[in-house]
């Protein structure tokens, strides 16, 4: 019976033990996670945000291609014209609804690569629990940035925000170095914190 | 003072004691599975979590308390306090320690110490074998009957252990056991009968690695599958205990009890105690976050294959060296 060799084997047991009671005084990788973040990769695709211009203009053109490529149709637009009193938009149009359902959402980043002016953008926001279903869609009031999130100064104007012109949010957002990419965004404080979150992870010493 | 106010007080501060030392017992045993598992355990109620197990009575008491529809209403509602009671009814004779002049620390002084223990002891099964039967369902059902075939063939050995402690002792009173291993303990001489004890008690606790009954990944929590609420906290609470209360014995019957090792009397006889306890109880732990279940047959394979004849060697050599020496 090979069951019986290994069932009285005090020796196996000894050992057995030796190994849990080492294991009591190892470094434990829990990362305690609301008070402390885990850094993810700069190429995280999470919660989505609309960008302005500057002058405090929207990007959106209103052309729906981030819709027309969504896999998951999560997301809605409707454009309107611009009306020359009122413009949202340097362009002709603007989105005068704009909604994606973070439900459906499989956050794969297609919007972010389809769209033209690059107004809709991926941020590495991830927490977006909540009690209600409906709160799940992400109007244009909550996606877009407030005018006064730059603090007095508009995002690209800022030291290393991400640059006005097109086709550059993918090759900045593939940067390893977090302050000179989405550092200078209006959700750049959560970054911040995770960015502390990993210093403590590698430098224990360094949290007191 | 009278009898009866001096043993309600006794009973009343023992009751305080050995519900916390549960409370902490549990904390501690879930911190070490923890730190054994590469986790941190609780730690968020409470510095180092240390008020986990207030919030987890909160919490077991506000949940409902909910009975199966077969159940037998009588004997499912009676079997948590079976369990209970004989869990804590063993602390009655349990000396802790003696003062100078040789009285010992402890509720009542029996003569049969030993076999009220055991006589307890063993009712403690009803509990467990009721509340799985009342619960009117399958799980429950087959681990009562597990737990009934294991705790008595492990009740054997665990009698037949102690017995070589009474040869040597010439005395079934718990302190006048714990005097006669003021040379050196029962554990160097009935080393055979320690191992055997120890094993059978983790089986009479139904701890890992012998936690058959309860068996999550075969009967979804055994005996007490159905329990919720108030009345599961209470089986909870007399497992603990009951892991205690074999920690005592142990401590009493082969690690001396109160007295000090290396002639370190500075410390106390009743730290001693609790010192050796503790190590005992963490000992119980750190089986438990070693050692995978046995199979059921193996379980009672080796329970009557190995440790009754072991046992029985064991009385038989003591006796016969008991007997020419003595």
């Amino acid at each position: 019976m090979a069951s019986r060799k290994h069932l009285y084997n005090p020796g196996a047991i000894l050992k057995g033990l030796s190994i849990t009671f080492g294991f009591m005084f190892r470094k434990r990788p829990t990362i305690e996670y609301p008070s402390r973040k885990k850094q993810h990769s700069p190429r995280f695709h999470g919660l989505h945000e609309l960008r302005r211009y500057a002058d405090g203009k929207e990007r959106c053109i209103g052309c729906e291609l981030c819709s027309s490529v969504c896999p998951a149709n999560a997301i809605t637009v409707i454009g309107a014209e611009n009306s020359p009193d009122d413009r949202r938009s340097p362009g002709e149009r603007y989105a005068a609804r704009y909604e994606i359902d973070e439900l459906r959402c499989i956050f794969c980043g297609m919007c972010e690569e389809a769209c033209p002016t690059d107004a809709i953008v991926l941020t590495p926001r991830f927490e977006m629990a909540d009690y209600r279903r409906g709160s799940f869609i992400y109007d244009k009031d909550r996606l877009l940035v407030p005018p006064d999130a730059g603090v007095g100064m508009p995002p690209d104007d800022r030291p290393g925000g991400i640059p006005g012109d097109l086709g550059r949010v993918a090759e900045i957002k593939s940067t390893t170095d977090i302050d000179s990419g989405y550092g200078a965004t209006w959700r750049g404080e959560i970054l911040k914190n995770q960015h502390e979150g990993l210093a403590i992870l590698k430098n224990p010493e360094a949290d007191k | 003072m009278p009898l009866w106010l001096e043993v309600l007080i006794k009973s009343v501060i023992l009751l305080f004691v050995v519900v916390t030392s549960f409370a902490y017992a549990m904390l501690a045993e879930r911190k070490i599975l923890g730190w054994m598992q590469l986790r941190p355990g609780p730690n968020r109620v409470g510095p180092w979590g240390l008020l986990q197990p207030a919030a987890d009575a909160a919490k077991l008491i506000l949940k409902e308390d909910l009975m199966p529809e077969t159940a037998d209403p009588l004997l499912y509602k009676l079997a948590p306090f079976i369990s209970l009671l004989t869990a804590f009814g063993v602390y009655a004779i349990i000396p802790f320690g003696a003062s100078a002049s040789g009285q010992t620390w402890a509720i009542g002084n029996v003569n049969a110490g030993i076999l009220l223990i055991l006589a307890i002891g063993s009712l403690g099964v009803y509990g467990i074998c009721l509340g799985g039967w009342a619960s009117g369902s399958k799980y429950p059902l087959l681990g009562s009957v597990r737990s009934t075939a294991q705790m008595i063939s492990y009740e054997l050995a665990m009698s037949l252990s102690f017995v070589g402690v009474l040869v040597l002792a010439g005395t079934t009173s718990l302190d006048g056991i714990v005097n006669a291993q003021a040379r050196w303990w029962f554990v160097l001489p009935q080393f055979v009968g320690c191992i055997i004890y120890v094993i059978t008690a983790v089986a009479e606790t139904n701890r890992a690695p012998f936690d058959l009954v309860e068996a999550e990944t075969e009967l979804v929590a055994g005996f007490h599958t159905e329990y919720s609420g108030l009345r599961f906290g209470l089986f909870f609470i007399a497992e603990y205990v009951n892991m205690l209360t074999v920690s005592c014995i142990a401590t009493l019957l082969f690690f001396g009890g109160w007295n000090a090792p290396l002639h370190l009397t500075f410390i106390p006889g009743v730290a001693w105690f609790v010192i050796k306890v503790v190590c005992f109880m963490f000992f119980y732990m750190w089986l438990r976050a070693t050692l995978p279940r046995l199979r059921y047959d193996r379980l009672m394979a080796f329970g009557w294959k190995v440790l009754l004849p072991l046992a029985t060697l064991n009385l038989v050599v003591t006796a016969v060296v008991v007997a020419y020496t003595g």
